[in-house]
C-alpha cells in the first residue's frame, strides 16, 4: 500500500498545478493529522479484533470540555488535561464492558458514542464554545521549524505507537491476543488487562486529538467529528489492516492515512463537487480492499470470476 | 457387483508443505457400504472433503453415477447427490427440524412459505427413517443421536445417492449405534453407495461390505470380500509397522511427588478429584469424551478459576487463579484443541514460538535471543518449517504441535499438562512426540497426558487413570494394563447395555 501512495503522490505532482507547494503540503498533513493520531490506536483496538466507534464523539466531547474549562479556569494545562481525561474516561468505561461483561465491542462503543455526543452537546449547551486565549491555539496552529505542531505530534504518534505494536510484549500480545483469544488466555496472557488497557488508550488518544483539534479550530465544538470514527477505521482498513484482527502494522495505516489525505486533497485542488467526493470517497476503499485480498490471494480472484461465469453443475 | 456409484481417480491433494493425498484411486458399488479406515492424518477427512465438495483435488478426478463431476463447491456436491456426514453436524440449532431438513429449498409459494406442507413433507422423511421426531422441534433440544438422524433424513430430502458417514457412532450409546446401522443398510437395500470412515474395528466388520485402508494420503488396499480380512491385517495395513515400535516405551525412575492435586473442583467435575504425579512420571487420564479430563486439567492450570481444592507444587501449596500465575511457577499447558486454542494462525513460527517467554531489552523486546531461542526449539524438536517467518497455519499439524510444546519449554517448566497431544497428526510426528515426553520425564519433568487413545495411552503412559462423568473411576499401574479393564473404568454404566 506504501507504494500505491508513493505512486499516487508522484502521479499528483505531475498533474496538479500547486499540489506540490509548501502551502498545500501542510495543508494536506494538517487535515490528515487527527485522523492520523486516532488511528494510531485505533490499529490497536483493529489488531486485538474490536474496534472503537466512540472515537469521534470523544473528539466532540474533549474539545468542547477542554475549552469550557480553559476558559472557567483560564489555565489551558488545566483544560488540556480535562479533555485529555474524558478521554481516558470514556476508553476506560468501555474497556471495562467489554473485558468484564463480555458485550460485543461495536454495541458498546455505539452506546457510548450517542452517550458521549449527548454529553457534549449538553456541556456545551449545543453551542460552540469560543475560547479567547492565544496560548490554548498554540497547540493547534502553532509550529517548529516550519512544521505544524499537529504534524510533528502526528509523526511522534505514528514512531512511537508503531515501535509499540511491532516491537514491545504488549504489541506482540496484543496481536495474539487478535488473531486466537482463546489461546493467548491458556498461553498466560491477561486478556482482559489488555482489552482495558487498549481502550483506555484509544480513549485517552481520541480525547488529546480532540484537544488538538479544539485548539486548531479555537473553537470546542460539540457537532465536530460525525462519521469521524468510520474515517478512521477506513483509513486503517485502507492501508490494509486487517478487521477481524491478529494482523497490522504501523506502515499500513500510515499509508493509509496519506492516500486518503492525498486523493481528497487533489479532489479539493481539482475541484470535484462535495457530493461526488463521498462516492470517490468510498469507491476507493472497496477498490484497496478488494486489490489487498486478491493480492494475497491470487486464486481468490480467478475463483470469483469462475462462479460468476458457471453455474454449479446439475 | 453393481456398477460403482462412486469412482476416485488417481486423486491428488496438496497443501502448502503437505501431501495429503497421494494418487489415491477406488471406487464404490451401489448398493454396497463401504468402509474407509486409516490413522489420523492418513487422509480420510481430506478425502471427504473432496467428496463434499468443501475442497477441490490438486491432480485427479471423481465420477459419480458415471459420469466426472468437477464441482468447485458445496451445492455442487448437493446436485451431483452426494452427502456427507460429519461428525459435528453442520445444522441450525435455532431452527425447527423441519425447516433444517428442507433448509435451501424450503417449499414455498412466491417466497412465502408454506409451512403445512413443509411440517407434512418433514414428517413422511422422518416416518421413511423410523424415527419419531417432532418436525415442529428446535434442534438445539434434540440428543446427538436424533440430530445425527436428522442429517441423514435430510441427504435423503435432496436425492442423494451417495452418503458418506465421518465417524457417526464416536458420540452415540450402544442401542443408538444399533439403530444407526439399522437405517445405514436400510440404505443399502435402496441401492445408495456408502461410504464409513471411523476407528473402530468392529464396526466395519459388522457393517460394511468391504474395506478401504489408507495410510500417509496412499490408497493401500482394498478388501473386496471381508471374509479375506482380520483385524490383525487391517491394524497392520494401516500403521504399516508394528505398534510397539511407535510407542518404544521405557521404564523411568518416579521421584518425588510432583503436583498434588487435593480436591479439586469446578466447572465440568461432578465430584472433586484428588490424584498425584511423581517427577518423571508421565501419568495418563483415560476417558470417554465428555468425561471432564479437559475441565480437570483447566482446574488446576487456573484457566478456568476453581471453586475449591488445593494444589501442592513440589511441597508448595498454591491455587491458580490465571494461566499467567501456572506459567510462572512452571505448570504448563498444551491444549487439547490446537486450532481453537493453541496457535496464534496468522502469526509466525518464531512468534508462536516465543509467545509465553519473553526476554525485554528495556521497552523493546529483544528480537536476537528470539531468534536464538527460535532456533534452538526448532532444532532441538526438529520442527521442519522453511523458515522461523512462515506462519504457522502453514505447518502439518504434528509439526504446529511440536511448536506448542517447544513454546512451554522456553522456561523452567516443572509439570507440563498435555490435553491429547496428538489428535490429528500423523504416526511419525506422534512417535516424535512421545520421544520428546521421554526425554522430558527423563529430566524430572512431571508429565500428565489426556489421552482418548486407548492403545496411545496403554502403550505412552507409567500410570493411568480413568475418569468418567467428571469424576475419576480409576487407576492402573502398568504393569495391570489392560484396555479391557480400563475401557470398563471409562464406560457410563448404563452405556454397557447392549454395546455390540
Amino acid at each position: 500500500m506504501m507504494a500505491v501512495f508513493v505512486a499516487l503522490f508522484i502521479l499528483c505532482s505531475f498533474t496538479i498545478d500547486g499540489f506540490l507547494s509548501a502551502a498545500n503540503m501542510e495543508g494536506l498533513t494538517l487535515a490528515v493529522s487527527t485522523i492520523g493520531i486516532v488511528a494510531c490506536t485505533m490499529l490497536f483496538c483493529l489488531a486485538s479484533g474490536d474496534f472503537d466507534l466512540s472515537v469521534g464523539s470523544v473528539l466532540a466531547c474533549s474539545g468542547v470540555l477542554s475549552a469550557l474549562v480553559t476558559v472557567t479556569t483560564g489555565s489551558v494545562v488545566i483544560g488540556a488535561l480535562a479533555g485529555v481525561c474524558i478521554g481516558g474516561l470514556v476508553g476506560l468505561f468501555n474497556g471495562i464492558v467489554i473485558a468484564f461483561f463480555r458485550i460485543n465491542a461495536l454495541i458498546t462503543t455505539l452506546a457510548t458514542m450517542q452517550i458521549v455526543r449527548g454529553l457534549a452537546l449538553l456541556f456545551a449547551d449545543g453551542k460552540s464554545i469560543f475560547v479567547p486565549n492565544p496560548r490554548f491555539c498554540a497547540l493547534g496552529t502553532g509550529n517548529i521549524a516550519g512544521v505544524p505542531v499537529p504534524v510533528l505530534i502526528l509523526v511522534v504518534f505514528f514512531i512511537f505507537f508503531g515501535l509499540l505494536l511491532g516491537r514491545t510484549v504488549f504489541g506482540r500480545n496484543t496481536l495474539a491476543i487478535g488473531g486466537n483469544k482463546e489461546a493467548a488466555h491458556l498461553a498466560g496472557i491477561r486478556v482482559r488487562f489488555y482489552k482495558i488497557m487498549i481502550f483506555s488508550m484509544q480513549g485517552v488518544v481520541a480525547g488529546f486529538a480532540g484537544v488538538i483539534l479544539a485548539s486548531r479550530m479555537e473553537i470546542g465544538d460539540p457537532k465536530v467529528g460525525v462519521s469521524f470514527e468510520l474515517q478512521v477505521i477506513s483509513a486503517c482498513v485502507l492501508g490494509g489492516v486487517s478487521l477481524t484482527g491478529g494482523v497490522g502494522s504501523m506502515i499500513y495505516v500510515v499509508s493509509g492515512v496519506l492516500i486518503m489525505g492525498t486523493v481528497e486533497n487533489a479532489m479539493n485542488l481539482t475541484n470535484v463537487p462535495t457530493f461526488w467526493q463521498y462516492v470517490v470517497r468510498g469507491g476507493i476503499l472497496l477498490t484497496a480492499v478488494l486489490f489487498d485480498q486478491f493480492r494475497q490471494n491470487p486464486g481468490a480472484l480467478r475463483n470469483v470470476l469462475k462462479s460468476f461465469k458457471r453455474k454449479p453443475q446439475m | 457387483m453393481n456398477e460403482p456409484q462412486i469412482e476416485f481417480r488417481h486423486v491428488t491433494k496438496v497443501f502448502p508443505g503437505v501431501r495429503a493425498l497421494e494418487d489415491v484411486s477406488f471406487s464404490v458399488a451401489r448398493g454396497s457400504i463401504r468402509g474407509l479406515v486409516g490413522e489420523n492424518g492418513a487422509g480420510k477427512s481430506t478425502l471427504l472433503k473432496i467428496l463434499s465438495g468443501a475442497y477441490q483435488p490438486t491432480e485427479g478426478e471423481i465420477h459419480i453415477g458415471g459420469k466426472r463431476r468437477n464441482y468447485n463447491n458445496t451445492l455442487g456436491a448437493i446436485a451431483s447427490g452426494v452427502a456427507v456426514i460429519y461428525q459435528e453436524l453442520h445444522l441450525v440449532p435455532d431452527l425447527s427440524v423441519a425447516e433444517n431438513l428442507f433448509l435451501g429449498h424450503l417449499p414455498h409459494h412466491s417466497g412465502i412459505l408454506k409451512s403445512r406442507e413443509l411440517y407434512a413433507k418433514a414428517r413422511d422423511l422422518l416416518a421413511q427413517l423410523g424415527e419419531d421426531i417432532n418436525p415442529r422441534a428446535r434442534v438445539r433440544r434434540l440428543p446427538i443421536a436424533q440430530r445425527q438422524m436428522v442429517e441423514i433424513a435430510k441427504a435423503l430430502s435432496r436425492g442423494a445417492n451417495t452418503i458418506a458417514f465421518d465417524e457417526p457412532t464416536s458420540s452415540l450409546s450402544g442401542r443408538e449405534i444399533q439403530k444407526l446401522f439399522e437405517i445405514i443398510r436400510g440404505l443399502k437395500l435402496q441401492g445408495k453407495a456408502v461410504l464409513y470412515v471411523t476407528h473402530r474395528m468392529e464396526e466395519i466388520f459388522e457393517l460394511c461390505d468391504s474395506v478401504t485402508v489408507l495410510r500417509d494420503g496412499r490408497h493401500i488396499e482394498t478388501f473386496e470380500d471381508m471374509r479375506e480380512v482380520t483385524q490383525d491385517i487391517l491394524v497392520n495395513r494401516m500403521v504399516g509397522r508394528n505398534i510397539e515400535n511407535i510407542f518404544n516405551y521405557h521404564a523411568r525412575e518416579r521421584g518425588e511427588a510432583a503436583l498434588e492435586v487435593t480436591g479439586i473442583a469446578g466447572k465440568g467435575l461432578s465430584k472433586p478429584a484428588t490424584f498425584k504425579v511423581h517427577k518423571g512420571e508421565i501419568l495418563g487420564i483415560f476417558g470417554l469424551v465428555g468425561a471432564g479430563r479437559t475441565e480437570l486439567l483447566k482446574l488446576i492450570y487456573g484457566a478456568v478459576p476453581p471453586d475449591e481444592g488445593t494444589v501442592r507444587l513440589l511441597g508448595r501449596n498454591i491455587i491458580f487463579r490465571h494461566p499467567r500465575q501456572a506459567i510462572r511457577h512452571g505448570v504448563m499447558l498444551c491444549p487439547e484443541d490446537r486450532k481453537a486454542e493453541g496457535i496464534f494462525p496468522v502469526r509466525s513460527v518464531m512468534e508462536n514460538l516465543n509467545i509465553s517467554a519473553r526476554r525485554k531489552n528495556g521497552f523493546l523486546i529483544y528480537e536476537k535471543w528470539e531468534q536464538y531461542n527460535a532456533e534452538k526449539r526448532v532444532e532441538d524438536f526438529n520442527i521442519r518449517t522453511p523458515s522461523l517467518k512462515q506462519l504457522i497455519l502453514n505447518l502439518s499439524g504434528g509439526n504446529q504441535q511440536k511448536v506448542i510444546l517447544g513454546r512451554w519449554l522456553s522456561e523452567n517448566v516443572k509439570v507440563i499438562l498435555l490435553d491429547e497431544p496428538t489428535r490429528g497428526i500423523d504416526i511419525g510426528a506422534k512417535s516424535e512426540i512421545y520421544s520428546i515426553m521421554y526425554r522430558l520425564a527423563k529430566e524430572g519433568i512431571a508429565i500428565v497426558m489426556v489421552s482418548s487413545d486407548l492403545p496411545e495411552a496403554l502403550g505412552v503412559c507409567d500410570r493411568l487413570m480413568v475418569m468418567r462423568d467428571g469424576e475419576i473411576s480409576g487407576y492402573l499401574e502398568r504393569g495391570e494394563f489392560d484396555s479391557q479393564k480400563a475401557m470398563n473404568l471409562a464406560l457410563p454404566v448404563q452405556r454397557n447395555e447392549g454395546v455390540a
